[in-house]
């Protein structure tokens, strides 16, 4: 491994685990949502959170190129605010987010469902408030399928390359994960540098997978 | 400690209803009667935890929910210390914090005094997984006392005990009703426990009032 090739190593690391840091606020609010909610529109909301695990990544790269570009609707507010996305470590991050969401959710969703409602019920009839419940019984009880699921996340933008190569392409020293990196070297021809980045990949992620089977069956 | 409880209400459930006009007195009022009488309904309506279709439940002249007024008080303003048939202890916490979850601001001296009434002293620092079935129920009921209750809501709370559990913990109720002086109003098929515990029972079958009245004229009625 040269320097270089650790330092796509870190990066990709570094960007996959804040990815999986961002998503965690919004990804337990929606799995919760969708476990204990009923509302108008909320099939709609979950198929449209969950969409990216079904349709190609490059076509979800693509819907971001547009929404998150220079003139996409987002891109464009952004822009006048002054921060740029596209092409940047920020669109790493940003693929990673919309790839690695539907897993913590759906996770998320499942450990949610499987807290029994009497404890909420009992805690109510404490005194407790939805709030209250929600952050010293329910989340306590789902905890380990919640982790379970960002890890699952974190294993998912850990290999992130259809959406990111649209968004953020692979700029050395700049934009380049360890997929993009794979796909690069292979492409030139420098097969021990891919092949260093695959096994950097593998032993990250099953490292991750199996902690998280190891929760999920605890 | 004597209370007046109104339920007059219709509650449906799928193609069962409870239907029920009662005004009910008494420190510990039973509601009596055989599985899929509607007991359980009844005390979930009273608890906040199902919305009646229409009608009034009132503790002396404080509507709790009320469909003419449009009241609903949502079960954490009820103060209703609610023990279920499956006790349902939080799994996660130790004796200690399950007993104090809905104590806020409770001082010391009542945290002593509900668990020297229950004998929980010795289990505080213990999982709940570790407690027996008796230890759980007592620790239920000191969740729900610590709570501050107006009213005790107590769902077949002697269940799934062997015959000494179940006398043991009969007689905590007994000493539950008489040190903390907090209305009852209890769940149960069987005549011993309503004996025991009850000044005034009603009786509930598929969902109507049988009969309401003194244990001793309603249990030899039965």
């Amino acid at each position: 491994m040269t320097p270089d090739l650790w330092s796509i190593a870190a990066f990709t690391f570094t960007m996959a685990a804040a990815a999986t840091l961002l998503m965690l606020p919004p990804g337990i609010a929606l799995a919760w949502v969708f476990a204990r909610r009923q509302f108008p529109g909320r099939t709609a909301l979950e198929t449209l959170v969950l969409l990216p695990l079904v349709i190609p990544p490059v076509a979800t790269g693509l819907i971001l190129l547009r929404l998150f570009g220079r003139r996409g609707i987002f891109g464009r507010v952004l822009e006048s605010a002054g921060v740029e996305i596209i092409f940047t470590w920020k669109a790493v991050i940003l693929a990673m987010v919309v790839m690695g969401l539907p897993l913590l959710v759906r996770a998320a969703r499942s450990a949610f469902e499987q807290v029994d409602r009497r404890y909420e019920q009992i805690a109510a009839t404490l005194g407790a408030g939805p709030f209250r419940i929600f952050f010293t019984v329910t989340f306590p009880l789902a905890r380990r399928g919640v982790l379970a699921g960002a890890l699952l996340a974190f294993s998912r933008a850990l290999g992130e390359f259809g959406a990111t190569i649209l968004v953020a392409g692979s700029i050395p020293g700049s934009t380049r994960t360890i997929a993009a990196g794979i796909y690069r070297y292979t492409e030139i021809g420098n097969d021990a540098a891919a092949n260093s980045l695959m096994l950097v990949s593998i032993m990250i992620a099953f490292g991750a997978l199996w902690f998280s089977n190891r929760l999920a069956q605890s | 400690m004597s209370f007046s409880l109104t339920l007059d209400f219709t509650l449906r459930q799928g193609e069962f209803s409870v239907e029920i006009h009662e005004t009910v007195e008494g420190r510990a009022v039973a509601l009596y009667g055989p599985s899929g009488a509607g007991k359980t309904t009844v005390l979930e309506a009273v608890a906040g935890l199902r919305r009646p279709e229409r009608g009034r439940i009132a503790v002396g002249e404080s509507t709790l929910f009320g469909s003419e007024g449009g009241v609903n008080v949502p079960a954490r303003q009820r103060r209703m210390g609610y023990i279920r048939q499956e006790v349902a202890l939080f799994p996660h916490m130790n004796v200690h914090r399950n007993v104090t979850y809905g104590a806020h601001g409770a001082p010391p001296e009542a945290l002593d005094r509900v668990l020297a009434v229950l004998d929980l002293k010795p289990l505080v620092e213990r999982r709940v997984d570790q407690l027996s079935g008796g230890e759980q129920k007592r620790t239920a009921i000191a969740r729900a006392l610590m709570a501050g209750p107006q009213m005790l809501l107590l769902d077949e709370p002697l269940s799934a005990l062997d015959v000494a559990m179940h006398q043991r913990v009969l007689q905590y109720l007994v000493r539950v009703r008489d040190e903390f002086q907090i209305p009852m109003l209890y769940v149960s098929h069987r005549a011993d426990e309503v004996r025991a515990l009850a000044d005034w029972v009603v009786r509930l079958d598929a969902g109507r009032v049988m009969a309401a009245g003194i244990p001793d004229k309603i249990l030899d009625r039965a």
